[in-house]
């Protein structure tokens, strides 16, 4: 299994260094293997570790120990310059808080990741208005983020993170700010890129209906792993 | 990211708060304008002490009568009528001197038809425009001929003619000098201003002897105001000065330890003071300004530290969606750039047009050189660059995570 898996996780920890001086673990030694086209949710009490997981799965963090091999590259091995084109062309991360650029248009903000690469401005915009309209938001392609709604701006974000066709979506709590109706909106589109285009997505939630819409259901609990399995079934599945 | 990209991105955050751009633009804009400008100034002062330096004449000595005490009362130089056209025929046999012109002059009101003018009137011989290397425009010198006849003849400057002859050739036209009049054979080059900034083309020229006797109407025999003399060389500056002096006290029969009666005054030297006065002049001007250009840099610096710290989010977002290190500090070092080097353009526009409202309105003497202009504008890069590198590389350096955490 381990040789055809997008991600291995092996022993991870991460210690966070107040500024007091004080080492505060937050991951106890994370093992996790995941195979390209699956749909993980991620669960979890609030600060059981989470985001910090998906930090160092998504290159904007380094583990503390542990080995992260990402498309077979360990990625501890790799310079900023690499771990850069990594985020840049393997991930693709959509956050709770959107994190548009406010000063650019939606169109701006989905061609800014063809930018990083050196695709051509011309190359990029046309690009990134295929993506917008993919999505459902050509339309909107002028606007600036706070002309737009939650539910829109979330869904700038997430033709943003998929622009460059990367290997893995990490979404971290991608619904957290949204209404119910609106969070499923967005859940689809998630749904959707997994069944059709077998993308990896790696999603945390706090709902267990979402949860229970992905494939497999990871559950943290003070920095381990206590739950590994089929997400909607079993006892310690997603509605349990 | 292309540095089109690159460029448009800088004008964008640029534009996003014009007000802070602009007034962090007026720092460079400031100082770049006032290093422009006081380098004019002190390069115009500069050309002018040169240009009077080198209208004067090189190797040049003045030797004028000295303090006179008669009876413990003495007198300032000039006054005691010690020197004579028998002095400046033997200084101009001394070795070392080229050439010793007698002047005398004085003060006469001139007229010619309707218009009259005050000015100088000087007695001198042919030698006097040798060692001044003064050539004539146009007409001819007055020779050995008009001295021996007491000539009524008059060489003019071109101030002179300007005032006198408006809209006419001088040459042939009579002028009164104390009711004499005088023919005006000859109209000297134009020279400028002098070191003490006399308009040299202000003055009247006539044979020495017929001075002598028809204007000064000095009753001490052969007395002149003043003898210039001229050092065959630089080098023997020293040497011309040392012999003159002591050929003046064996002619004047002063004992030793008698003070002089003359007074011997190296032109260069004076002048070579003044050309450094002025060389130091201009760079204290200089420096003066390039420190507003240092604060000009300082604000820079100021504001985009405040710029990396207000936008560590959006750098974070950056880095997540694949800015390298590298695209990060071009990023915030071009707008740095932009700033200062548009600061800049705006303030050589400025130093070039305050110079030339300075010339105007304060008739200094202005001289804006490429060479300043190339100076500022070069250094206003530098301090973008220098003043942007910091708050670029700290931009730059932030960690991702840390970054996107910043509120
Ligand atoms: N920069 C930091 N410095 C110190 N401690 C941190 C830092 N970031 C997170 N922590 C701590 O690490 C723990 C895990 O945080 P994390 O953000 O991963 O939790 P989470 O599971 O995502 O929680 P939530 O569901 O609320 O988003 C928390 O106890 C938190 O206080
Ligand atoms: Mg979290």
């Amino acid at each position: 299994m381990s040789a055809a898996a997008l991600i291995d996780v092996a022993g991870i920890t991460k210690d966070y260094v107040t500024p007091g001086g004080v080492d505060v673990p937050v991951l106890h030694g994370i093992d996790l293997a995941i195979r390209r086209g699956e749909f993980v949710a991620i669960m979890g009490q609030s600060g059981s570790g989470k985001s910090t997981l998906m930090n160092i799965l998504g290159c904007l963090d380094s583990p503390t120990a542990g080995r992260y091999v990402l498309t077979g590259n360990d990625v501890s091995a790799l310079r900023d310059g690499q771990l850069a084109a990594v985020r840049n062309k393997t991930i693709g991360f959509v956050f709770q808080g959107f994190n548009l650029l406010k000063r650019m248009t939606a169109l701006d903000n989905v061609a800014l990741p063809l930018a990083y690469a050196g695709v051509s401005k011309r190359e990029a915009r046309r690009r990134a208005r295929a993506q917008l309209e993919r999505i459902g938001l050509g339309e909107f392609a002028g606007r600036l983020p706070n002309q737009l709604s939650g539910g829109q701006q979330q869904r700038v974000a997430i033709a943003r993170a998929l622009v460059m066709e990367p290997a893995l979506v990490l979404a971290d709590e991608p619904t957290g700010n949204l209404d119910t109706q609106t969070s499923n909106e967005i859940i689809d589109i998630f749904v959707k890129l997994n069944r059709e285009q077998h993308m990896t997505v790696i999603l945390v939630t706090h709902e267990p209906d979402i949860a229970a819409r992905a494939d497999r259901l990871v559950r943290l609990k003070d920095g381990v792993i206590t739950y590994d399995g089929p997400a909607a079934t079993g006892p310690s599945g997603a509605r349990a | 990211m292309s540095f089109f990209q690159v460029l448009a991105e800088a004008f964008r955050a640029m534009g996003m708060n014009r007000l802070r751009t602009a007034l962090t633009m007026l720092g460079m804009i400031i100082g770049v304008g006032a290093v422009v400008l006081m380098l004019a100034i002190g390069q115009g002062a500069q050309s002018k002490i040169n240009a009077s330096i080198a209208s004067m004449g090189s190797n040049l000595f003045i030797v004028v009568p000295g303090s006179t005490s008669s009876s413990g009362v003495r007198f300032g130089f000039g006054n005691a009528q010690t020197l004579t056209v028998a002095d400046a025929n033997a200084l101009g046999e001394v070795p070392s001197v080229a050439t010793a012109a007698p002047v005398v002059l004085g003060q006469f009101q001139l007229v010619a038809g309707n218009n009259n003018w005050r000015t100088t009137v000087f007695g001198v011989t042919a030698a006097y425009f040798t060692l001044r290397s003064w050539d004539l425009e146009t007409g001819d010198m007055f020779g050995d001929e008009e001295l021996r006849t007491f000539a009524r003849v008059a060489v003019i400057g071109q101030t002179i003619a300007a005032n006198l002859f408006p809209d006419e050739d001088p040459l042939g036209k009579t002028i009164r000098i104390r009711n004499s009049p005088y023919t005006v054979v000859g109209m000297l080059t134009k020279k400028g201003q002098s070191l003490d900034g006399r308009d040299q083309d202000d003055g009247v020229f006539v044979p020495l002897p017929t001075a002598r006797q028809q204007l000064m109407r000095s009753s001490f025999p052969g007395s002149v105001n003043m003898i210039m003399a001229q050092a065959r060389t630089a080098a023997q500056m020293p040497e011309a000065e040392f012999e003159m002096a002591q050929l003046l006290r064996i002619r004047h029969r002063l004992r030793e330890g008698q003070e002089d009666d003359f007074s011997l005054r190296n032109m260069t030297a004076i002048a070579e003071t003044a050309a450094v006065a002025a060389r130091a002049m201009s760079l204290m001007l200089g420096a003066i300004a390039s420190i507003s250009l240092l604060v000009g840099g300082i604000g820079i610096m100021n504001i985009m530290l405040v710029s990396v710290t207000e936008r560590t989010r959006e750098i974070g977002i950056r880095m997540a969606l694949g800015a390298r290190k590298r695209d990060i500090l071009l990023q915030f070092l071009t707008e740095a750039v932009v700033q200062s080097v548009f600061g800049g353009a705006l303030g050589v526009a400025l130093g070039v047009g305050g110079g030339w409202a300075v010339a105007q309105l304060a008739e200094m003497p202005v001289e804006v050189t490429a060479m300043s202009i190339v100076v500022a504008f070069g250094f206003a890069a530098a301090i973008g660059i220098f003043f942007g590198f910091y708050p670029a590389r700290k931009a730059a350096l932030l960690r991702p995570v840390e970054a996107l955490r910043y509120e």
